[in-house]
């Protein structure tokens, strides 16, 4: 009961201008995260990420966000001490990792339009290029898929490239460089070349851009051997998963959202990297597990105050990993809800929210009461007029509808 | 490697004529005396002042690329065999009539500076330190392949030899070539990539972004096109309206050469090499000829005759043009160097031998490589209940 309690007034704060106050993610562990793991048919490989970049500190559960937002109580008790740590925008933090990484790395530098002398469209890289030089922060002309092309090359020598793609649509010109040399070198060549590149850019719908710079190329990219995929959807995780994504010595895709740059968040001072393979748990529930991701965590938590309200519980993963998927979190929750929701932004065929119902039936069928649901965008180019876009995305008003005849 | 070989058949071989002549054939060919040659054809260029159509050369030197040259003309000759017996499948596109761009280039560069190419890449490897070994067990997808087996006749890489591929996307090495030379003078190292393409991906586009680029910041790298005058089935006249591809980067200088005189390569990459360290890209374009056709399944006389392929042969090859340099400067005798070719075929055919009897990659070697060790997904069979690999 004490979490439903907590969500409400969490869900409160949610709406308003977004002042999220998070607890530190290692003092909070649910008892519930430690569940075993029972001998299942289903076997998680864990090793890759226990010895990556937990900064020593091991267990999987300690880095559980036990809830997206912070009870009122707890604030209470934090504001006493003068406010540990500090409050960013999203693309702040995603600036403040991308320049400590840089700091740390000499090999590690950027390459886009615009992110140098004018600090990137999205003011992701700004002070960058004064700071580190012109080559280490390098404007290209729009030239995508030679770019990112230079980008893969100068990887395979060892230089750790940031590559930037003003929206993520844009890098459709570049599919066959990330797909054939990025994806797959690795392989061809037996293994004698990495491609430590990081290639990121916002995308999703945003305010009325229209159909070609709405674009959720997550579903265009997932299926590219060798590559992984991460989506941040706070300024904590943005900053975590880019240092993660600049660390891992495989390609990493980061997706940013367009409507997601100015969350504000209070972020620990002290360094930290968050596991690229590993979901979030937002918010702990007994009823039914809602998978999502990006911007679409907002709509749902939004619903999960309405949801509350109505006497739900829903658990809220944001899966953050959309390659490789955390199906060890994601089925520690199913085994418990025996119900799964699943809302994204990418169109319904094809899309993120295929590939999760896919592995999740394969997986988790015995654990399943009810098919799973997917709610997706609608299977058409976003449109320019305001009440028509809104209406191919998924709305709370939707999820609420689903998660309650889903629990019939 | 081919030095020695070819010293100890030449010192084998020598005939204990008139000690006068005894004396002066040990001379030259173990001297290191040089010898003037001028190249085929002057040098065409655009926007520069073309290098010089002299250059010197020794003994040495000569006996190194006639023993390069053939080792590289066995090799294609007997993949082309392979391919017909069914052991190499696929795709395998042949660079005989082309080995003087990659001995040329190779003599005038270090394993520092990097070589990009895309498909048509085995005798690159060869140059750049690979081993008949590794390039016949790739080619027949065996364990022991210089990419296990896994990349094929399109992808053989050699990191410690500066060789980045091997790319089967036309014109996409291009823009992969520009990062090498990105980091290159990122990392302040004095050294150059050359960024190789043929006539038909010339018309890339992406080649023109890259070199806009490579000319923005100054970048050391040389791009390479290498005109056999056939893009694929196509002829070049056909494919663009300026066949004058080094003429093609605009602002960027460029130098056409003769492609199948390997001293014309060598100046030409020399002079090049220098060029890209002081002032940024600049174009080569090796006006080369294959014999075979684009790749196995193509005859390569649908769209060429016959008698074109055979003037080539007879008046530009490479091999042959060293040939005769070498008996002029009677450096080694006919049959010397014929029992060199004899030599290089045996040796190719034990390398065959022994790829042969390489064994193929293990089941375990699907999952092996896709991503760098310690992450990854878990690969489960068909039944998706049992785990089958655990992917490193």
């Amino acid at each position: 009961m004490a979490a439903i309690i907590q969500g409400i007034g969490a869900a409160t704060a949610l709406t308003s201008p977004n002042s999220l106050d998070i607890k530190k993610s290692f003092l909070s562990i649910s008892p519930r995260s430690l569940s075993v793991r029972k001998g299942s048919s289903f076997v998680v490989s864990s090793d890759g990420r226990l010895s990556y970049g937990l900064n020593g500190r091991g267990g999987r559960a300690e880095h559980f966000i036990t809830n997206a937002v912070a009870a009122k109580e707890d604030t209470a008790a934090a504001s006493t001490s003068s406010k540990p740590g500090h409050e960013l925008l999203l693309f702040e933090a995603l600036r403040e990792g991308l320049e400590e990484e840089m700091d740390r790395d000499p090999t590690v530098c950027v390459m886009g339009e615009d992110v140098g002398h004018y600090g990137g469209s999205y003011k992701v890289t700004k002070g960058l290029a004064p700071k580190y030089g012109d080559l280490r922060v390098l404007d290209t002309p729009i030239a995508e898929n030679s770019f990112t092309g230079m980008g893969i090359g100068a990887a395979m020598t060892g230089l750790r490239p940031v590559v930037e793609g003003m929206n993520m649509g844009f890098l459709l010109l570049a599919f066959n460089q990330i797909s054939n040399n990025c994806g797959m070198l690795h392989y061809t060549s037996g293994g004698q070349f990495k491609i430590p590149i990081v290639i990121r850019g916002p995308g999703g719908v945003g305010r009325q851009l229209g159909a070609e710079h709405s674009q959720r190329l997550e579903s265009y990219f997932q299926s590219i051997p060798g590559i992984q995929m991460v989506a941040c959807s706070t300024p904590y995780n943005a900053k975590g998963l880019m240092k993660a994504a600049i660390r891992s010595d495989n390609p990493v895709i980061l997706f940013e959202h367009v409507l997601l740059y100015n969350l504000k968040e209070r972020i620990q001072d002290e360094e930290y990297v968050l596991n690229l393979e590993e979901a979030e748990m937002v918010r702990p529930g007994e009823h039914v597990t809602i998978l999502t991701y990006s911007r679409m965590r907002y709509h749902v938590m939004q619903a999960a105050k309405t949801l509350v309200n109505k006497g739900y519980d829903p658990e809220v993963i944001d899966i953050r990993s959309l390659k490789p998927f955390d199906l060890y979190t994601i089925g520690k929750s199913v085994k418990k809800t025996h119900r799964v929701l699943i809302v994204e932004e990418c169109m319904r065929t094809g899309g993120i929210g295929a590939s999760l119902t896919a592995a999740i039936t394969e997986n988790f069928h015995d654990y399943l009461d009810a098919p799973i649901v997917c709610l997706s965008s609608q299977d058409v180019p976003t449109p320019y007029a305001g009440t028509l876009e809104n209406w191919t995305v998924v709305q709370p008003p939707q999820i609420v509808t689903a998660v309650e005849q889903l629990c019939q | 490697m081919a030095l020695s070989t070819s010293r100890r058949a030449i010192n084998q071989f020598i005939k204990p004529l008139s000690s006068s002549v005894y004396a002066t054939r040990r001379l030259t060919s173990d001297s290191t005396a040089t010898i003037t040659v001028e190249t085929s054809l002057p040098f065409t260029a655009h926007n520069i002042d073309p290098p010089s159509r002299s250059i010197t050369t020794s003994p040495n030197e000569l006996m190194t690329f006639f023993s390069d040259m053939a080792e590289m003309r066995r090799m294609e000759i007997a993949a082309d065999s392979l391919y017909k017996a069914k052991l190499i499948r696929g795709f395998c596109h042949l660079y005989d009539g082309q080995e003087a761009v990659a001995v040329g280039m190779e003599s005038a560069i270090t394993r520092k500076d990097c070589i990009i190419t895309a498909y048509r890449d085995h005798c690159i490897f060869l140059g750049r330190g690979g081993t008949l070994l590794e390039s016949f067990a790739e080619l027949m997808g065996r364990k022991e392949g210089c990419s296990r087996g896994k990349g094929g006749s399109m992808h053989f890489y050699k990191k410690e030899g500066g060789f980045y591929g091997g790319h089967g996307i036309v014109g996409a090495q291009v823009p992969l070539g520009i990062g090498l030379a990105f980091a290159q003078k990122y990392s302040k190292e004095e050294y150059v990539t050359f960024a190789m393409y043929g006539d038909g991906a010339a018309n890339q586009g992406q080649l023109f972004e890259a070199l806009n680029m490579a000319a923005l910041w100054d970048l050391p790298a040389i791009l390479v096109c290498e005109n056999n005058h056939y893009g694929m089935g196509t002829a070049e006249w056909r494919a663009a309206k300026s066949p004058a591809y080094y003429k093609r980067g605009d602002y960027v200088p460029g130098l056409k050469v003769d492609g199948m005189d390997v001293f014309a390569v060598k100046q030409a990459c020399k002079f090049a090499k220098e060029h890209a360290l002081k002032n940024g890209p600049i174009i080569l374009e090796m006006d080369t000829y294959r014999y075979h056709g684009h790749s196995m399944s193509d005859p390569g006389s649908t769209y060429r005759t016959r008698d074109e392929i055979s003037g080539v042969r007879q008046e530009r090859d490479p091999i042959e043009r060293i040939r005769k340099l070498i008996l002029a400067h009677d450096i080694a005798t006919e049959k010397e160097l014929k029992d060199i070719e004899k030599e290089k075929r045996k040796i190719v055919d034990e390398a065959i031998a022994k790829a042969k009897e390489s064994p193929m990659p293990d089941p375990s070697e699907l999952f092996t490589n896709v991503y760098v060790k310690g992450f990854g997904v878990e690969a489960c069979g068909a039944d998706r209940k049992e785990v089958r690999a655990t992917l490193p």
